[in-house]
């Protein structure tokens, strides 16, 4: 749509600038004086610099969390995104049946993320969940508490269970925008389920896939209360990831200059993949506009 | 066949997803004695012991109202900023209007962890701390976002022509927005306070560190079940269980929405 060039617009969108700028820009500033100042207490601060950055840049602690959250992220985005579009390539395309999967589909996705947490600690233990217990039955020595590769399990299949249905509902949305014209033709020319998914379901997908892939990225890259529920960081330090790491700085031991460092650093990284996120968006918006 | 399949799949990822839940409804019916004690797929001696703990204990039940009434305030507060600003990013162009649609987006995206501690400090300094306004502001910095997102996706499909018509008409601009444009998009307001509703409901990271005791969310409680006396399974699962229900209610109506809430308004 050809938009007014109209500056009064302003107006209209001052509200939201004054909102979010208290809540966003005000607390942001905090951070960023904490991180060049150091304090004794008393609020008596004096000037630190750059040297909380770089402690932060050199910190073992902090480049372990980094290594462990990307190592997360990758893993998850690996499991769901080819398993959601899966699911929605089997979802039924209409009528009740459509509608049912939908609502179950979208039920994990609505639960508070420490109910997450709750139900997967409880249902992993090996005494009262069914799953620790048809595990042990079955003969797998499988604990969460003390061994880090189970750990990791539990929480990618934690974060797999809460997540992938919305990858599935994007791409079930995708989907959904094909004409039947399309499969039509594909039938004619006689293309195999491949082809069909390659040449036309893939393509016609992309723009709901990348904001599946981007969501989810972002999402789990300061994905926090899950994980701190069911394993609350270890066993030792093994699931612990950014954003546990920082709030275990910052409030837990109030090391507030390297946790303000920190933030900072983590919020870059945010805004640049923001900023991918927005302008492949845009394009995307443009090039269905022509 | 394909069909047959294709069921096979969907029950079988159903099933993944209801499973877990399904153990959790089936703690909450249990007596703690049978969930430490015995082992089983159901509950043998049904008890609502759990649910009549949480329903009759304040310290409990005022979790859940604390967090529905800055659920609320939230929910009011996001879409009444957030329709005048989607209307204006829908319609009109106009200086910076990118950057700030842009900035907006930052902010969804931005790490609740990284803004614990100073939201901490900024709401004790102005004495909002142990509020339910304090929670209702600072789940503002997500939702906001979301909010305008959403409605600018909803308000595009709108045609420019009904607002130049209304004009014509001699509505002045309060009248042609409150009056015809509200009902067209009154989906997209749904769906837009759905998804506020949802994000401020789950989100226990800020409302845990903004609250100690007047405001105190309903997630936050459920970690006090830990005792002396060990662990009430029962209760812990009964309150899971109460967490899930508002969502279940509503999802039916706006399950044709839910991708477009979640894409951020651009499916």
């Amino acid at each position: 749509m050809d938009k007014t060039q109209n500056n009064r617009a302003w107006f209209l969108v001052l509200p939201v600038l004054v909102l979010v700028a208290f809540s966003a820009v005000i607390p942001l500033m905090t951070v960023v004086n904490y991180s060049v100042n150091d304090t004794f207490g008393n609020n008596e601060f004096f000037w630190a610099g750059l040297d909380w950055f770089d402690e932060a840049v050199h910190s073992d602690r902090i480049h372990g969390a980094l290594v462990r959250q990307a190592m997360f992220s990758a893993i998850i985005l690996a499991i769901e995104v080819p398993l959601g579009i899966f699911v929605a390539l089997n979802m039924p395309k209409k009528g009740f049946w459509s509608s049912f999967c939908l609502v179950v589909m979208a039920l994990p996705l609505l639960i508070p993320f420490n109910v997450v947490g709750t139900i997967w600690q409880i249902f992993g233990r090996g005494d009262i969940g069914l799953l620790g217990h048809t595990l042990a039955a079955i003969g797998i020595d499988y604990n969460y508490t003390s061994d880090p590769f189970d750990a990791w399990a539990t929480v990618v299949v934690m974060d797999v269970w809460h997540w992938t249905s919305l990858v599935a509902l994007l791409a079930y949305a995708g989907l959904q925008s094909i004409p039947q014209a399309y499969y039509q033709a594909a039938r004619i020319d006689q293309a195999s389920r491949w082809a069909v998914f390659r040449y036309i379901e893939l393509p016609k997908m992309k723009g709901v896939l990348l904001i599946a892939v981007l969501l989810r990225f972002m999402d789990s890259f300061m994905i926090y209360t899950e994980p701190f529920v069911v394993t609350g960081g270890g066993p030792g330090n093994s699931t612990t990831f950014l954003s546990i790491d920082l709030v275990k700085m910052a409030v837990g031991q109030f090391d507030l200059g390297p946790a303000a460092a920190f933030s900072i650093m983590y919020f870059l990284v945010i805004l640049l993949v923001s900023w991918v996120f927005y302008t492949v968006m845009t394009n995307l918006d443009r090039q269905e506009a022509k | 066949m394909r069909n047959r399949s294709s069921a096979l799949v969907m029950t079988l990822y159903l099933l993944f997803l209801m499973v877990p839940i399904y153990w959790l409804v089936n703690m909450s019916l249990k007596t703690n004695a049978e969930i430490t004690g015995t082992f089983s797929l159901f509950p043998r001696e049904l008890t609502f012991r759990n649910y009549m703990v949480i329903l009759t204990d304040p310290s409990w039940y005022m979790g859940y109202v604390n967090s529905i009434i800055y659920v609320v305030l939230n929910t009011v507060i996001s879409i009444a900023v957030a329709l005048p600003a989607a209307y204006a990013f829908s319609r009109y162009s106009f200086m910076g209007d990118k950057h700030l649609f842009f900035w907006l987006l930052t902010n969804r995206m931005s790490p609740p962890a990284v803004f614990a501690l100073p939201f901490f400090q900024l709401y004790s300094s102005i004495g909002l701390f142990d509020t339910h306004i304090a929670v209702a502001l600072a789940h503002c910095l997500f939702n906001v976002p979301l909010a305008v997102w959403i409605l600018e996706g909803f308000m595009r499909g709108v045609p420019k022509e009904i607002d130049e018509t209304a004009y014509i008409d001699g509505y002045s601009f309060p009248r042609f927005f409150i009056r015809i444009f509200m009902p067209l998009v009154a989906s997209g307001i749904g769906v837009a306070a759905f998804f506020c509703f949802m994000f401020s409901w789950v989100e226990l990271l800020l409302s845990r560190t903004l609250t100690s005791v007047n405001a105190k969310p309903i997630a936050a409680t459920m970690t006090r079940t830990v005792s002396a006396s060990g662990m009430d399974w029962g209760v812990l699962a009964a309150a899971g269980v109460l967490t899930i229900i508002p969502g279940a209610l509503v999802i039916w109506f706006v399950r044709n929405y839910i991708a477009k809430g979640f894409a951020l308004g651009r499916v």
